[in-house]
């Protein structure tokens, strides 16, 4: 079967297919809500190994992918400015705004840096004071402890020079907006388990009980996403539909108690747009009052910029499960890694991009 | 962006009054936050994201990722040989 006999574990990998082959009576329609989970089950096949009656839609779960059009503009005029040193995580580089994207605006001499961690531009704040270090602040619950340090910490060290243009976007609020939304064919969910890590899952209960879908904290290996599909089937064809932890040895259901006090200190819950979805209420983290003095978009007048997204691009309906990125018109013809037209192209954990590099010729035979 | 790797705590300081560490993953050592994991002994296994270690990972299952990744490197080599044109 294919992908199963290189795995030197094939017998653990064959265990819960066969499980979840045994347990599967009728259709079910998951959804991973996570970019690195996208990526594992396009890469590894893992979808292919499932009963047909299994589809497995890949969620609005890669924070690339979902910064705003208007967010990246933001980010383009701010780099573009000579005393900016712009420092940003390396998948941001190429997501395409408006006009153009940072790894352009750096090409045009524009002081673009590649950070690995936000505290990499404290330390450049501290040792260039003479240049304004900005950060581009994206990404889920995982990376927001990571930048509710970074920013307390500029605070402590009295770093003027320092500031961040913060975009963190929230998985519980684009799992109800999915449910919300009126065509919705998605019956259970895989939570992220990194995103649980930080947060634990009890703030998935409500959405479990009151919209009746199984959700489970799952990691990221193939042996975790099979168990974690395994459990949601489980759940499903019992008629139950609770909150359960596959991932039990990164996430307890309290979540990390210190990083959860230091993200409640800086962030406060703001209203934000998504890529390709539009606005979800509370969805999203922005500095508090008591740390607006670090907030780029401020400081830079910045925050006036809006910007739409290109028509031809149907990332929302991909992010929902509505369409598959090969029925995009522009997938693999307009858009590709190379020249993206929408963020999910760009990113190795979008599922356009993902599609494209482990499915097209598949896809093409199937078509 | 969100995914996050397990290493083990090779050194235990404080860097401008934070709880840092160096972190071991498979013989690269990284220096990384433990502010938000004060629990963390030298030995432990640590999962790290953006320099910041989230939480501290139970060794056995830890090492279990490791042999898993492991297996999936050599499948990955395995298909790549294949793939290629004899
Ligand atoms: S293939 Fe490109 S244009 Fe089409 S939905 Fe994906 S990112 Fe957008």
């Amino acid at each position: 079967m294919k992908f199963i006999d290189e795995y030197r574990d094939a017998a653990q990998v064959k265990r819960w297919v066969d499980s979840i082959h045994r347990k599967t009576t009728r259709p079910w329609n998951l959804m991973e809500v996570c970019g690195g989970q996208t990526n594992a089950i396009i890469r590894f096949g893992l979808d292919t190994l499932l009963p047909p009656e299994i589809r497995l839609i890949h969620g609005p779960g890669c924070p690339v992918c979902v910064t705003p059009i208007e967010m990246i503009d933001q980010a383009v005029a701010i780099a573009a400015r000579p005393e900016v040193i712009f420092c940003s995580f390396g998948d941001m580089l190429r997501v395409p705004g408006s006009e153009k994207d940072l790894l352009t605006v750096k090409s045009e001499g524009g002081d673009v840096r590649v950070v690995y961690s936000p505290m990499d531009a404290v330390a450049l704040a501290g040792a260039h004071p003479d240049r304004q270090i900005v950060f581009f602040a994206i990404g889920f619950e995982t990376t927001a402890p990571a930048v509710a340090m970074a920013i307390a910490q500029a605070d402590r060290l009295d770093l003027a020079n320092f500031s961040a243009l913060v975009s963190h976007v929230l998985v519980p609020p684009a799992i109800r907006a999915v449910l919300g939304s009126p065509d919705n064919i998605v019956q259970a969910f895989l939570a992220a388990g990194h995103v649980c890590a930080v947060m634990g899952t009890r703030q998935y209960e409500p959405i479990a009980k009151e919209c009746g879908v199984p959700i489970v904290a799952t990691g990221f290996e193939p042996l975790d996403i099979l168990q974690g599909v395994a459990m949601c089937i489980d759940q499903l064809e019992h008629g139950r539909a609770e909150v359960e932890i596959q991932y039990t040895r990164c996430v307890q259901a309290e979540g990390n108690p210190v990083a959860l006090a230091q993200i409640a200190k800086v962030f406060r819950t703001v209203s934000r747009k998504w890529r390709g979805i539009g606005p979800i209420p509370e969805s999203g983290w922005a500095l508090r009052p008591e740390y607006t003095r670090f907030d780029a978009a401020l400081r830079f007048e910045v925050e006036g910029i809006r910007a739409e997204e290109p028509a031809v691009c149907i990332a929302g309906a991909v992010l929902q499960g509505h369409k598959r990125p090969h029925e995009c018109p522009a997938f693999g013809t307009e858009c590709t890694p190379e020249r993206p037209l929408g963020a999910p192209m760009v990113s190795t954990e979008g599922a356009c991009a993902a599609y494209y590099r482990y499915r097209r010729r598949a896809e093409e035979k199937e078509s | 962006m969100c995914l996050a790797v397990p290493g083990r705590v090779v050194e235990i300081y404080e860097k401008d009054g934070l709880p840092t560490g160096k972190v071991d993953f498979g013989g690269l050592a990284k220096e990384v936050c433990l502010a938000y994991t004060p629990e963390a002994q030298l030995d432990d296994y640590v999962l790290v994201h953006v320099g910041f270690a989230l939480n501290t990972i139970d060794e056995a299952e830890a090492k279990e990722v490791f042999a898993l990744l492991r297996e999936v490197a050599e499948a990955e080599e395995q298909m790549r040989k294949d793939e290629e044109p004899s």
